[in-house]
């Protein structure tokens, strides 16, 4: 670890012991907040009981859902605009504005539709997630350094096999953030939408534990979410850095 | 007669409300079997457009393209090889891979493609960078790959798109020696783009200057050099009456180039 | 050509709300309100004075909550740009925090701020003042150097240098930051009305779900979905006229 990285783990850290100084000392009220390794304890507790264990099975297969039909719909989708120039050009102003309305407002609506399962909540993360990666396809195919595919055409290769021996490798760093994207906001989409309404999964757990003033069980769930987070992105953040680090120039 | 272009032009359609270009031509040139020739200009002559017209990359609007008797027209012959300005070397693959590239879909099996990648690889001086990424090499190196990953598929004419440019001047010469060395042991027949009159007055047999856009060929020249020459060949007193040449042509139309003439003086 | 492109866009307009028309004939009024309708309807909670409490009680928690998270991100994020061993110790850690879903806290954030203004002022203003942070540390740190070295030839005071290098170079990127900021505090403000307090659009959302009351769903959707891609729009033209001297 470098020398910087051993300074952000002291600021965390640090920024961890002062919160737990203020709850024991009670300067932060155990009804607002309570100590930082009881959070942990807990958590650990909730994750070993095995008692939410339905509610995290619904959730995680919720996200796995999701982000497969973001990063896969959303691939395809950036594939075909980026085919189809005509299509870039009727769908560009939608695409950018897509970003700023917040597709949890269509939850409601598609309740109605679907009912409450977890229909419209993949429903809802797909939608968060997938035009992001669609435009990272977009972005990444046309970053192509164009002399790439001319060598393509200098070596006679197909145009599918230079789909898949040029194209996709060129515009591999782009897909992969358009995969980090989508891996983001399909966490988000399910467990917003389980927080509003839902019969299950963590976010529902969370919500429970807060309408009944467990702080204890909502903190641990808190953190059991924030590591299942913190899990996927780091392990998406090593791929990424290993694959950049061959490619820096 | 190895490869020859006819009364090719290349005109740039006009786009949205802009005239249309003329890039190049009428331009006629004619390529021996085996010799070592190249092509210098002003900027934006058509250089670089004549090569990708020779490769088959591009179609000319008028005129006949010819390799080895048969017609140059939308697609890239087998026997042509291409070397590009930039580092086209794929970021993704080590040195090993990229070389092997072109070998995967010409349906030869993977003893054959291991023996001539392996070949290549030894040959540019790359045996030791065989499993480095281009990323953590040079750009000579790299370009190196570039020329090792076309010279696996065997090509009796090598095209050169002013491959030395991002180099510096020593290590251009090293490679200039390279190319010489590649030119004798392949037996191909090249043609170097480069604007390096120097460059191109030390390497070749024959060297074509072309005039400001539209391009067209003002006068060839033969250098008349032994075919175990290298850079030292510059001690020549003809390498210097060569160059003079060159420049006495080209200084005329590069200004052209550069938007001022002859009359109007430094600004 | 350009009449082309927008000619093509109006048409997949057209064809968008065609299908909502069509989704409509397909799953009735129970489900849905057709596009006329809840234009029709929307316009008319717009002009009943009785919604514009709750209309002007989201504007403003926005307002603030986009103050917050433009005045920290800018000032903080400049700030720590400014200073290289600084931004170099403190950006990976902020890129980090930035992926958490901040979702996850918002019930700490209620139970802290409790119930009201503060809240979904405080959860929106989140939303948006990482991202806002990170990228204007990236509008500072990513100055061409070149500009600064031209500048000190060029003999400026410390004043014309931020005035007319710094300044210049950094406000395209800082507003492109601004408006990404934008739209994610916008989500983050709506969202914390959902359940903070008993006023403003987000709540006279949850509580047109919880009754059922498909016509107000579907208005109030259009509302915001319209008020969004509106300020959105006017922020792009601004960004591309900033960045209109770029390759």
């Amino acid at each position: 670890m470098t020398r910087y990285g051993w300074v952000r783990l002291g600021i965390v850290g640090g920024a961890g012991v002062i919160l737990e100084i203020l709850c024991r000392a009670s300067v932060i009220p155990r009804l607002i907040m309570i100590p930082p390794s009881e959070m942990l304890v807990s958590a650990w507790q909730i994750l070993f009981s095995g008692e939410i264990k339905n509610d995290l099975y619904f959730s995680l297969v919720n996200i796995a859902l999701a982000i497969a039909l973001s990063v896969a719909g959303g691939f395809l989708t950036g594939l075909a605009i980026y085919s189809v120039p005509l299509l870039r050009a009727t769908l560009e102003p939608f695409l950018t504005s897509y970003s700023s309305v917040p597709p949890i407002v269509f939850y409601p609506m598609l309740i109605v539709i679907f009912g409450l399962n977890r229909i419209p909540q993949i429903a809802i993360a797909v939608m968060f997630g997938l035009v992001p990666m669609a435009m990272n396809t977009i972005n990444g195919l046309y970053r192509i350094r164009p002399v790439f595919l001319k060598v393509g055409r200098a070596h006679r290769v197909s145009p599918l096999a230079s789909v898949f021996r040029i194209k996709l490798p060129a515009a591999a760093p782009y897909l992969f953030t358009g995969v980090t994207l989508a891996v983001s906001y399909s966490v988000i989409g399910v467990i917003s939408t389980e927080f509003i309404l839902s019969a299950s999964g963590i976010g529902h757990q969370i919500s429970f534990a807060y309408d009944n003033y467990d702080n204890r069980a909502m903190y641990g769930l808190v953190v059991l979410l924030l590591a299942v987070s913190m899990l996927l992105n780091s392990t998406l953040r090593y791929y990424s850095q290993r694959m950049l680090r061959r490619w820096a120039r | 007669m190895h490869a020859r272009v006819e009364s090719v032009t290349r005109v740039y359609p006009g786009r949205g409300g802009h005239p249309p270009v003329n890039a190049l031509g009428p331009i006629d040139l004619d390529l021996y079997k085996g010799e070592f020739l190249s092509i210098v200009g002003p900027s934006g002559c058509g250089k670089s457009t004549l090569l990708e017209l020779l490769a088959g990359l591009a179609e000319p609007t008028e005129g006949r393209i010819e390799f080895e008797g048969r017609e140059v027209r939308g697609r890239v012959p087998e026997g042509v090889g291409v070397v590009f300005q930039e580092d086209s070397s794929f970021p993704w693959l080590t040195v090993w891979d990229n070389v092997a590239f072109g070998l995967e879909n010409e349906g030869i099996d993977s003893a054959e493609i291991k023996r001539r990648a392996d070949f290549a690889v030894g040959f540019m001086g790359l045996a030791d960078f065989a499993k480095s990424y281009p990323a953590q090499l040079s750009g000579g190196m790299r370009q190196r790959v570039c020329i090792a990953r076309t010279l696996v598929l065997q090509p009796r004419l090598i095209l050169l798109d002013e491959p030395f440019a991002s180099l510096d001047q020593q290590t251009r010469l090293l490679m200039g020696d390279e190319l010489l060395r590649l030119w004798r042991e392949t037996g191909a027949t090249i043609l170097l783009i480069t604007h390096a009159l120097d460059e191109a007055a030390m390497l070749s047999d024959r060297v074509a200057a072309m005039s400001a856009r539209p391009g067209r060929l003002l006068e060839i020249i033969f250098t008349g050099w032994p075919g175990d020459r290298d850079s030292r060949i510059v001690e020549e007193a003809r390498f210097g009456t060569v160059t003079a040449r060159l420049w006495t042509i080209l200084r005329e139309e590069s200004m052209k180039a550069m938007g001022r003439t002859e009359s109007k003086g430094p600004a | 050509m350009k009449s082309n492109r927008a000619l093509y866009t109006a048409a997949f307009f057209a064809a968008l709300l065609i299908l909502w028309q069509g989704l409509y004939f397909a799953f009735g009024p129970r489900v849905l309100t057709p596009p006329w309708t809840t234009f029709a309807n929307a316009w008319g909670m717009l002009k009943m004075p009785d919604y514009w409490p709750d209309i002007g009680e989201s504007i403003r928690a926005f307002l603030i909550a986009l103050l917050i998270a433009f005045g920290i991100g800018i000032v903080g994020g400049v700030l720590i740009g400014t200073w290289r061993t600084c931004s170099e110790v403190l950006e990976p850690l902020l890129v980090n925090v930035n992926t958490v879903p901040k979702v996850a806290l918002y019930p700490v954030i209620l139970l802290i701020f409790g119930l009201g203004m503060w809240s979904k002022v405080v959860f929106g203003a989140l939303h948006g003042v990482i991202p806002i942070m990170i990228s204007s540390i990236g509008a500072v740190r990513n100055v061409n150097p070149i500009y600064v070295q031209c500048g000190r030839t060029m003999h400026l005071t410390r004043w014309k240098m931020i005035r007319r290098i710094w300044v210049p170079a950094c406000v395209p990127e800082l507003f492109s930051g601004l408006r990404l900021g934008f739209s994610l505090t916008l989500l983050g403000t709506i969202f914390g009305e959902f359940f903070a307090s008993q006023k403003g659009v987000g709540f006279l959302l949850m509580n047109a779900i919880d009754l059922r009351n498909i016509p107000t769903i579907m208005s109030l959707i259009l509302i915001l979905i319209i008020f969004a891609v509106l300020s959105n729009s006017a922020l792009l033209a601004v960004d591309r006229r900033l960045h209109r001297h770029e390759a």
